[in-house]
């Protein structure tokens, strides 16, 4: 029986709490990294921040 | 001409008293008494700690900024405090002892019109056996708490990732290392980064992590976790958090209190009582906090402390602590302006006032030993808090005694938060997020205690960048470099 192994997926198994939790896959890793995307969410993260930090002071 | 005595040279302290200063102007003096020479931006220390950053790029000297700012800078450490003079004056006074500036072990009473206390914590490793005692860091673990606690963490974490070089399992124990710890948002950078560091050097498959926590679930944080919005759903942070440490195989043992430490081992009772111990290689547990253990003395040299301090050594401010137990807390017994009730002329600000009671929901293990996170006063509450403070007394003192104070509740501000899961331009991560408001207010937003439009978090590189250049920032600011009242606490 052919074995289909997800790098990812593993760690469900090394505990039980862990087994009761989310994992990201291999897509939401990459968007992390990727550039251009956290280039974007910088400006958004930023943004969102700014108005925090004006309903605060 | 006026004097404003400000007790401490951290965040709060010095933002009160660069602000202070600013507003003032020549008209009057500012003070400040700090025990440290140097300023630290603490944040960073996560980065010492896994050798990223060098300590020189954490601190700097505060003589050379306090004279450019026109402030009267005494190294010493405040010892007592007198808020209605002596027999022999009125005027109110606290008494410091030198640490430093050549005047090492004299005392001297410096009067003021106005003080703020903002001395911040006392690291308390002594509250656990084996943790340290009253000189501070012991012998069996390490601390990011301060820049040189920092280097000596590298320094261990160094020798582990050798030690795996060489074909050696180690286990990292990171977390708190008392059951009224606050501060877990630190370990939490702390574990991360190790976890990307020995990525990074290869070895993680060498390694066994383990988190450790009085938190009652993971994400509580100290501030009963939060909620937020996240690909349409509104999840609790405890999802978010144990996401984290499953994703990069950290287990965890959660509602602990560390009672013992020893050499490669601790001993911890969890919440539903029963006992455990845990052994490591290498282990960074967070002290729990206390107030610095000023005295204060009445005029006939009576001692006060009852009055102006809480038991647990920070200064009452204008908070409700008579608000009973937990089903009876309010978003309004939060303090707004940081006045001592009793000594008009006596502010608080950061860690050094006294909160009204936890965040988290109270729990204690059935032998009634107390285990949750107390409530996390620092980074931006901080700043905004001492700024507030500030304000308030420059006006008391241009405007006159009428004048309405400033306010800065916790209940009513929001912060914005960075904690870093490893370092590097196109590598490193950092989760971001925003709670408002900081304490919840369950009246106001009956759902999650928080408004969800302004609550969120997210982690990625991009938070990586936000962290990284806030470092810039902040150093610049406490600088006074040009713009530095520009940059938001």
């Amino acid at each position: 029986m052919d074995k289909k192994e997800i790098p990812e997926e593993l760690n469900f198994q090394k505990s039980e709490q862990m087994n009761l939790t989310m994992i990201p896959g291999k897509f939401a890793r990459a968007m992390r990294t990727n550039i251009i995307w956290q280039f974007i969410r910088f400006v958004i993260i930023n943004i969102k921040m700014l108005i925090v930090v004006s309903k605060s002071h | 001409m006026a004097r404003v005595l400000v007790l401490g040279g951290g965040v709060s302290g010095h933002t009160a008293a660069t602000f202070a200063a600013k507003w003032l102007g020549t008209d009057h003096e500012v003070v400040v008494v700090t025990p440290n020479s140097n300023w630290n931006w603490i944040p960073s220390n996560i980065w010492v700690g896994v050798g990223q950053m060098t300590k020189d790029e954490v601190v700097f000297e505060l003589d050379p900024v306090y004279k450019k700012a026109g402030i009267t800078y005494k190294q010493a450490k405040a010892v007592s405090l007198n808020p209605e003079g002596s027999t022999q004056s009125d005027k109110p006074f606290v008494t410091i002892e030198y640490t430093g500036q050549g005047r090492t072990g004299e005392t001297e009473e410096v009067t003021y019109d106005y003080v703020i206390n903002a001395t911040g914590p006392k690291l308390n490793f002594a509250a656990t056996e084996g943790l340290g005692d009253a000189n501070g860091l012991g012998e069996h673990t390490v601390s990011v708490c301060t820049a040189e606690h920092a280097v000596h963490a590298n320094e261990e974490l160094e020798k582990c990732i050798e030690k795996m070089r060489n074909g050696e399992r180690q286990k990292f124990l990171v977390g708190t290392g008392h059951g009224m710890c606050t501060c877990q948002g630190a370990a939490f950078e702390y574990i991360f980064n190790i976890e990307h560091e020995l990525k990074k050097a290869g070895v993680r498959e060498m390694a066994d992590m383990k988190w450790i926590s009085n938190e009652s679930f993971l994400g509580d944080f100290g501030m009963g976790g939060l909620h937020m919005k996240v690909g349409g759903y509104v999840v609790s942070s405890k999802l978010f958090s144990e996401s984290l440490f499953a994703e990069r195989n950290v287990d965890w043992v959660i509602g602990a209190h560390v009672n013992k430490v020893e050499s490669g081992k601790v001993s911890y009772e969890l919440l539903d009582g029963s006992t455990g111990e845990e052994s490591f290689d290498f282990a960074m547990l967070i002290p729990p906090f206390a107030g610095v253990g000023m005295k204060a003395y009445a005029k006939d040299g009576s001692d006060i402390t009852d009055t102006v301090f809480a038991p647990n050594g920070f200064m009452k401010v204008d908070a409700n602590y008579n608000a009973g137990s937990y089903e009876n807390w309010k978003a309004s017994d939060w303090p707004s302006t940081y006045q001592n009730p009793t000594y008009k002329n006596m502010f608080a600000c950061g860690i050094a006032f006294a909160p009204p009671h936890i965040i988290s929901k109270p729990m204690s293990s059935p032998n009634g030993t107390p285990i949750n996170p107390t409530p996390p006063r620092t980074g931006m509450p901080s700043g905004i808090i001492g700024k507030a403070v500030a304000h308030s007394i420059c006006d008391l003192i241009l405007k006159g005694e009428g004048t309405d104070l400033h306010r800065a509740s916790m209940a009513e501000m929001g912060a914005a938060c960075v904690a870093s899961a490893g370092k590097g331009v196109f590598t490193g991560t950092a989760a971001a997020m925003t709670v408002y408001p900081v304490v919840p207010d369950f009246e106001k937003y009956p759902g999650t205690g928080r408004d969800t439009e302004y609550t969120f978090g997210e982690i990625g590189l991009a938070g990586h960048w936000i962290k990284h250049i806030l470092h810039f920032m902040f150093i610049h600011k406490a600088k006074l470099k040009p713009g530095w009242t520009l940059i938001p606490e």
